[in-house]
């Protein structure tokens, strides 16, 4: 009786625990929708990839994130904002101090009014955020057709296939099915919910070109740009799964140390 | 209860002129407890343990927190970022609020299996329930606070429940949200009172606690205690036991906040408030899902409503309902099946309430919300009536004349 | 489950452990505990530390290109106000030749400024009694009785190397860590 009880109520908090998954599950089966002419045939395949941040032990790729900086900067900063980013976050990804400030020299960011009241632009330090390319929404509209480019500073934890999400995006242009109208400014994209984006295929080979002489493939530069922005949403990622190592192995030996005590001191009750 | 001799000098002067020291003694020490709980009886203290976590955690990350909508989302990003183990109080608060109702909900259904709410104890359950409907309320509020997609549509479709009330329901929302919309005065009022309300949980918590100690834990048996036999001291003997549970209990804790933080989540929340953009599927978070189940299987937008709160406001009479002078499961070879069949309906809501209000889920959560209704207000008045209980056991330290089963 | 006590383990009554293994096993698991509580604790008192982006804003790049001399600026620098000097011959000369003895807090003019750069006075704007901002910054403010500062709150004089001179001001004004960039950037901090 006693192993059935447990294990029938620790099956009751397995199922409530489970419960939780199905939001993240209804969410992308509800990409899928109605069949329409605009449903993809076939879906171009994207490479199933094995992320360095996945896993107990997950750390990121450095080099590949620092790349994947050069080509936010040097391709998506033109459109995307990517306000939770300051310059000094470099550093957690193995950049220098001076590495660091050459990069934020070369943008500008206003500072505070000068005494004659105007705000003027000054050279970005390393404390400063990385400048959003639009004054605010309603600019970013105008300049894309009324479509506004997502902030991509959370943008892999704030979509249901997290990191597959940039990937499949940047891999799913193709053409348009027979029969598929796609609008005026729009792109046929068969991982985007709809089938129609706005934004134009984004990569192309060499778009950046890389310090360290990696070869800027079209595969390389997504897999450096997801790198770069999983790191982005997630900075703390490497430091959470230490810690959590460390103590989860402290809280095993404890809870054996307190589970031979309880029965040591339960063994009077006998 | 003796009260019991002081050797510390100061110990004696306070407890002289304020008598903390025997009543601590009283009611932990050896405070007499029956001596066959089994490990349900862990998430008790463990639900206890979780309310400091919540609040502490909570305390801490407010004073880095702002309540505005303009800096809301960022400033909980910055925790996230910026502020010194921010991640790591913030991932602990988020997910202690789901191990908070993991732990709270197998509390809820131990006491409904071993009929804990069974007179003496009715005013114990009750303020159970009570705690259990001040704990949904923090935790909605508290889920508006970081300001993302799901934060705000699900404060507007639940605050929206209460334009169901006839007449005066439109003026209500408006009132609750201080405007015609979700807007900051509802984010600041959300934050006041995600603030208060822990500690007024604290309070009924103390008051549940006081109800247990007047008549003492139930047991897996369901019967009184007969003799000093029946019992041991709370400490160490229980003392050692919650140690070990929360032990446990920290364990997966921590191995969720470290390796799966986001997993009982919702992509949609690191997305800031939009007023404009609705996201495709607005979904509460899990513990609230059986409840959504009811509140959309019923047709009726006012029906709706108070079938929803209909289901907890139930809890408050079961007592009364089930007539059963037979208080656990064990014996009550009928309860016994519908209490499982009760917890996978529960669950069957639950899955209702995540999938689409479209097709056989409507259908199923109309069953479900059937059955929930029927099995408090149908089957267990009835079963009290016509149900043959097993023999019992004579006391909790001489075995049973017929045994329980093994 | 109904008798948890004899279900624990029927097989180890009778083996049972002798007394001193019994302590240890009790001292090492309270020891455990009581090391998991302190270090459960340290993450929620390092929180309120000053955050990451708190710190980054630690320096301050200030050009001095414009000021004049006689004319003061104030900067801010980690939230405090920072005061920058450019000192005039008579001030630098009023400076230096104090006796030291009769200063409550004795210091040099020397040992406040740069080398070879005498004219410039950085100091934190903050009286180190308890925490007013003096005046003298701008022209026409009272400037107390040794013509450098003067802090309206309590009475403190300061003069114009920023140290004490009378009043209940226990020490000199604070001089930040700073350096000259270039000829007309000084970076605090």
């Amino acid at each position: 009786m006693t192993l059935k009880q447990i294990s029938s109520s620790l099956f009751a908090g397995l199922i409530l625990f489970a419960s939780a998954s199905i939001p993240a599950s209804t969410a992308s089966a509800a990409g899928a929708g109605k069949e329409t002419a605009c449903t993809p045939k076939t879906l171009p395949t994207i490479p199933e990839q094995k992320w360095s941040f996945q896993g107990i032990f997950g750390h990121y790729d450095h080099d590949s994130a620092l790349r994947g900086f050069e080509v936010y900067r040097g391709v998506c900063a033109s459109c995307h904002s990517l306000n939770l980013f300051a310059f000094r976050n470099l550093s957690a990804l193995g950049a220098t101090e001076d590495e660091i400030k050459g990069v934020a020299q070369e943008y500008e960011v206003p500072a505070p009014p000068n005494d004659e009241g105007e705000v003027v632009l000054r050279r970005a330090l390393p404390s400063d955020h990385f400048p959003k390319p639009f004054p605010n929404v309603k600019a970013a509209a105008a300049a894309n057709g009324g479509a506004i480019p997502p902030d991509l500073s959370l943008i892999v934890k704030a979509r249901p296939d997290f990191e597959a999400h940039i990937p499949k995006i940047l891999g799913g242009y193709m053409d348009a099915p027979a029969g598929c109208e796609v609008g005026e400014g729009r792109y046929y994209n068969a991982y985007y919910p709809g089938y129609q984006i706005s934004m134009a295929p984004p990569l192309s080979p060499d778009a950046v070109t890389y310090n360290d002489g990696t070869a800027a493939t079209v595969e390389q530069m997504t897999t450096d740009i997801n790198n770069f922005l999983a790191f982005v949403a997630e900075p703390k990622l490497e430091e959470r799964k230490q810690t959590g190592f460390k103590v989860i192995i402290f809280l095993v030996i404890l809870t054996i140390l307190l589970y031979l005590a309880k029965r040591e001191v339960w063994r009077k009750v006998h | 209860m003796s009260s019991p001799e002081f050797s510390n000098p100061i110990v004696r002067w306070i407890e002289y002129r304020l008598p903390v020291f025997s009543m601590l003694n009283h009611e932990l020490h050896e405070y007499p407890t029956p001596r066959n709980l089994n490990y349900m009886w862990n998430f008790g203290s463990l639900a206890g343990f979780c309310l400091v976590i919540m609040i502490v955690s909570g305390i801490v990350l407010s004073m880095n927190y702002t309540a505005h909508v303009d800096y809301a989302f960022a400033s909980v990003e910055r925790i996230m970022r910026d502020v010194d183990f921010g991640w790591l109080i913030r991932y602990i608060h988020m997910n202690g609020a789901s191990f908070f109702f993991i732990v709270v909900y197998i509390h809820i259904f131990r006491g409904l299996y071993y009929g804990s709410y069974k007179a003496p104890r009715e005013l114990l359950w009750i303020l159970g329930v009570v705690i259990l409907l001040l704990m949904m309320a923090t935790a909605f509020m508290g889920y508006v606070l970081p300001w993302g997609q799901m934060s705000f549509w699900g404060a507007t479709v639940i605050t929206n429940l209460f334009s169901a009330i006839p007449l005066i329901g439109e003026n209500i929302v408006t009132w609750l949200w201080g405007g015609f919309t979700v807007d900051n005065p509802t984010l600041n009022r959300f934050f006041s009172l995600h603030f208060l309300l822990p500690f007024v949980i604290a309070g009924v918590v103390i008051l549940h606690i006081a109800a247990l100690h007047q008549h003492g834990s139930n047991n897996p048996l369901g019967i009184d205690i007969k003799n000093k036999g029946d019992t041991i001291p709370f400490h160490p003997y229980y003392t050692v036991k919650d140690m070990f549970g929360l032990g446990v209990f920290l364990t997966i804790f921590m191995a969720v906040v470290s390796f799966a933080p986001n997993y009982m989540g919702h992509p949609d929340n690191y997305v800031e408030a939009n007023p404009l953009v609705t996201p495709a599927h607005i979904v509460p978070e899990w513990y609230f899902l059986p409840f959504y189940a009811i509140l959309r299987a019923v047709p009726d937008k006012l029906g709706g409503v108070i079938a929803m709160f209909a289901a907890i406001a139930v809890l408050f009479v079961l007592p009364w309902l089930d007539r059963s002078p037979i208080r656990s499961a064990k014996f009550r070879p009928v309860y016994f099946v519908l209490f499982w069949v009760l917890l996978a309906d529960c669950i069957l809501l639950g899955f209702c309430g995540a999938m689409p209000a479209e097709g056989i889920w409507v259908v199923l959560s109309r069953l479900g919300t059937v059955y929930y209704f029927a099995h408090f207000i149908i089957l267990l008045p009835l079963l009290g009536l016509y149900e043959r209980p097993i023999d019992l056991p004579l006391s909790i330290s001489k075995p049973s004349p017929s045994g329980t089963s093994a | 489950m109904s008798e948890p006590v004899h279900a624990a383990g029927n097989h180890d009554a009778d083996v049972g452990m002798d007394e001193g293994r019994r302590d240890f096993l009790f001292m090492a698991t309270g020891a455990m505990a009581a090391v998991g509580t302190v270090a459960a604790v340290w993450p929620f008192l390092s929180n309120l530390r000053p955050a990451a982006d708190t710190l980054a804003l630690a320096s301050t790049e200030v050009n001095v290109a414009s000021v004049a001399e006689g004319q003061s600026i104030t900067v801010v620098w980690r939230g405090k106000p920072t005061f920058i000097r450019h000192r005039t011959a008579k001030e630098i000369e009023e400076a230096q030749s104090v006796n030291l003895d009769d200063l409550p807090d004795p210091q040099a003019d020397a040992e406040r400024v740069k080398p070879g750069e005498a004219k410039w006075l950085v100091i934190v704007g903050v009286c180190t009694h308890l925490g007013c901002i003096p005046l003298g910054q701008k022209t026409g403010d009272v400037k107390g009785d040794y013509d450098g500062w003067f802090c309206p709150c309590h009475g403190s004089h300061y003069d114009t190397s920023g140290r004490i001179r009378r009043g209940p001001a226990p020490a000199n004004l604070a001089v930040p860590p700073y350096e000259f960039l270039s000829e007309n950037v000084i970076k605090i901090g």
